[in-house]
């Protein structure tokens, strides 16, 4: 069969096109400019090439070396709190009520930490951890354990991965509980009449049919926490000394705490190929399990 | 393996002091043989399920017991009970292979491996499932998943019973017939006692030796298709079994007569009915013979006919109720008016919906 062949149908087209162009393809191409430039202030510009990109990927140099300190940090961070939240959040889906009012309740608690400002969090913990003043930081100290988030390394990673943990564990808990629900009542009764375990129930039932909100779960925290500012940023400011630093707040430093325009856009740029390269392989996953199961479907 | 006895059981989702007029299960007293093939026949809402989660334990019942061998495991556990059950829509571990799916009940029951590998062998073999052992079971057509389903019911081969609770309603017509005759076979061959869920009389009459029907609640009647076809003890086992099903006429009967309408029917035996009752005549369409009008003969309209190939049946109206009746062979219907000849014998009285036996 022929398909009409109609070029007008671009049109159709154009308002998102254009809406798109001043939203994000002309701000990006800014960028993509002031990375190819040096500026002195005073508006003025010099061509630097692929110069600062050189620079940025090459580890021996400052800049280089603030990149790659602060994404394998930034990387160490994701996955610790990837290996905390998600088997937490299975726990707490898991010990959720499945009817009844108490499940309202659960779900408007766990909601409630999502539904908080991200630099209300950051004040939240940066006061809670306070030795002075903060519950946290007060007690912790009378009772003999010195911690202090403002000059130990430690005790600034531990505050900021706890924090996340309180601020993110309930979206990986609501994602697995949506999993767990959409199990009909048949397999936990089939399970009961082969006899299975608790744990064989899990690893057999419970496991594989949450494996796809799972998949969500992980990539959405990865993201997230890959790009995290604003908690840290209010916490720790970075500190002590770079040991909180990521990718995000170095970029800001650079940018504006330098003002070096081209540095930071380069840096920017190279940011945000990661997370485009990270979308798509998401992208790619999800699809092919989609795929999967249509094929599946249309077998049966 | 086990003999089951029902004593008193009933169940209301509502609880115990509910109106006993709207429990799902009303008080039945009953047992089922060790190794008899069963059926549980209804229409959909009759409460058949809720027997069948009642003996497996998924659901605890609110009154009466439950013995297997005479002992009474109404407080068990599902996983205690020793009970097998295969679900309406195919249950599957998705990660395990097919082996893996038919070994599980036996693994979690820590049967040594020799023993497990050689009843899952046996199994997929009567299943014709030994191709797919070492497949995903994942990725396997409905009706093959529900095989499996099926497998893993029956590999046990301790088990006091299998119960099937619409087992093939998702498999297609034609694969539906072997795999109900597989399952006979099964049911020869394993000597397990079967319970089968259904609201499909043909289901029930092919698979089952002993068929159950069920009706808002009630066990109705029990027994062989034979008994069921020829005598129903109850109205609606004579309208649901069968097809067409029976005709049921309201009539006044005195003695060895029947009168419908102002006609009267001669019959075969003496009834005495308390007065008050409703009372119906049952007759079979494939007892009645549509006729040319004649005196003596009660006269029905027509309404049309249904031509099923082997035979014909003649759908008509006397008086207000529908009827059917058989057109013999050879015979042509003309005009509106038919009369009925009914064959005394299988002509059978019920007060208030239930059968009346007759005195000679």
């Amino acid at each position: 069969m022929d398909k009409t062949v109609n070029q007008k149908a671009w049109f159709l087209v154009l308002p998102v096109f254009l809406v798109v162009a001043f939203s994000a393809i002309l701000p990006l191409m800014t960028v993509v400019n002031y990375s190819m430039q040096d500026t002195f202030g005073n508006n003025q510009f010099f061509w630097n090439g692929v110069g600062w990109f050189k620079e940025l990927l090459d580890p021996s140099t400052d800049l280089g070396s603030r990149f790659f300190a602060s994404l394998w940090r930034n990387l160490a961070f994701s996955a610790i709190i990837l290996a905390i939240e998600v088997p937490l959040g299975i726990v707490v889906a898991l010990s959720m009520p499945r009817d009844g009012w108490r499940v309202a309740a659960c779900l408007v608690t766990l909601a409630l930490p999502l539904l908080i400002p991200w630099n209300v969090v950051g004040t939240i913990w940066q006061i809670f951890g306070r030795p002075d003043i903060g519950l946290l930081g007060y007690v912790l100290n009378n009772m003999g354990i010195d911690y202090n988030y403002v000059s130990n390394e430690f005790d600034a990673w531990a505050t900021v991965i706890v924090m996340d943990v309180w601020h993110w564990t309930s979206l990986v808990a609501l994602l697995c509980y949506a999993g767990l629900k959409s199990i009909p009542d048949a397999y936990y009764q089939a399970a009961q009449i082969d006899g299975a375990s608790r744990w064989a129930v899990f690893t057999a039932i419970q496991l594989p049919k949450m494996n796809r909100v799972l998949l969500i779960a992980v990539l959405l925290r990865f993201m997230d926490s890959f790009m995290i500012y604003t908690e840290p940023f209010v916490v720790t400011g970075g500190g002590p000394g770079n040991s909180t630093t990521f990718v995000s707040i170095e970029l800001v430093k650079i940018a504006l705490g330098q003002f070096d325009l081209g540095k930071a856009a380069a840096l920017s740029l190279v940011y945000n190929l990661i997370i485009i390269i990270v979308c798509w392989i998401f992208y790619t996953v999800m699809t092919n399990v989609g795929a999967e199961r249509r094929e599946q479907k249309g077998v049966a | 393996m086990a003999r089951i006895d029902l004593v008193d059981l009933a169940q209301s989702y509502s609880g115990n002091d509910a109106d006993p007029a709207s429990f799902a299960l009303k008080p039945v007293t009953m047992t089922w043989r060790q190794g008899g093939a069963y059926a549980l026949l209804g229409p959909s809402g009759c409460g058949k399920t809720t027997l069948l989660n009642l003996i497996s334990g998924i659901v605890t019942p609110s009154r009466g017991k439950i013995l297997f061998d005479g002992v009474d495991i109404t407080p068990l556990s599902t996983q205690k009970r020793n009970i097998a059950q295969v679900f309406q829509f195919p249950v599957i571990y998705d990660t395990m292979t097919v082996g893996q799916n038919l070994a599980f009940p036996l693994k979690n029951r820590g049967l040594p491996k020799n023993e497990i590998d050689a009843r899952v062998a046996e199994i997929a073999r009567l299943l014709d499932l030994e191709p797919f052992l070492s497949r995903k079971a994942m990725r396997l057509t409905a009706d093959a998943k529900q095989k499996i389903s099926l497998g893993r019911g029956l590999v046990r081969s301790d088990v006091a019973a299998v119960l099937f609770d619409e087992p093939l309603t998702v498999i297609d017509p034609e694969l539906k017939w072997q795999l109900r005759s597989k399952l006979k076979a099964l049911h020869r061959e394993l000597d397990l006692t079967m319970i089968y869920v259904t609201h499909d009389q043909t289901e029930a009459l092919t698979f089952a030796d002993t068929v159950v029907v069920m009706h808002d609640g009630r066990v109705v009647q029990s027994g062989t298709p034979a008994e069921l076809f020829d005598k129903p003890a109850h109205t609606f086992v004579g309208y649901f079994i069968g097809s067409p099903g029976m005709n049921i006429v309201p009539a006044e009967v005195r003695g060895r007569e029947a009168r419908i309408g102002g006609h009267s029917i001669a019959l075969n035996r003496s009834y005495a009915l308390p007065a008050g009752a409703k009372v119906e005549l049952g007759v079979r369409p494939e007892f009645v013979d549509v006729a040319t009008p004649a005196p003596g003969l009660i006269s029905a309209n027509i309404e049309r006919i249904d031509d099923l190939g082997r035979v014909r049946f003649a759908r008509l109206r006397v008086g207000d109720v529908k009827f059917a009746a058989r057109v013999p062979p050879g015979f042509s219907v003309s005009g509106d008016v038919a009369g009925l000849v009914f064959d005394a014998s299988r002509v059978h009285v019920y007060a208030d919906s239930l059968l009346v036996e007759g005195a000679a």
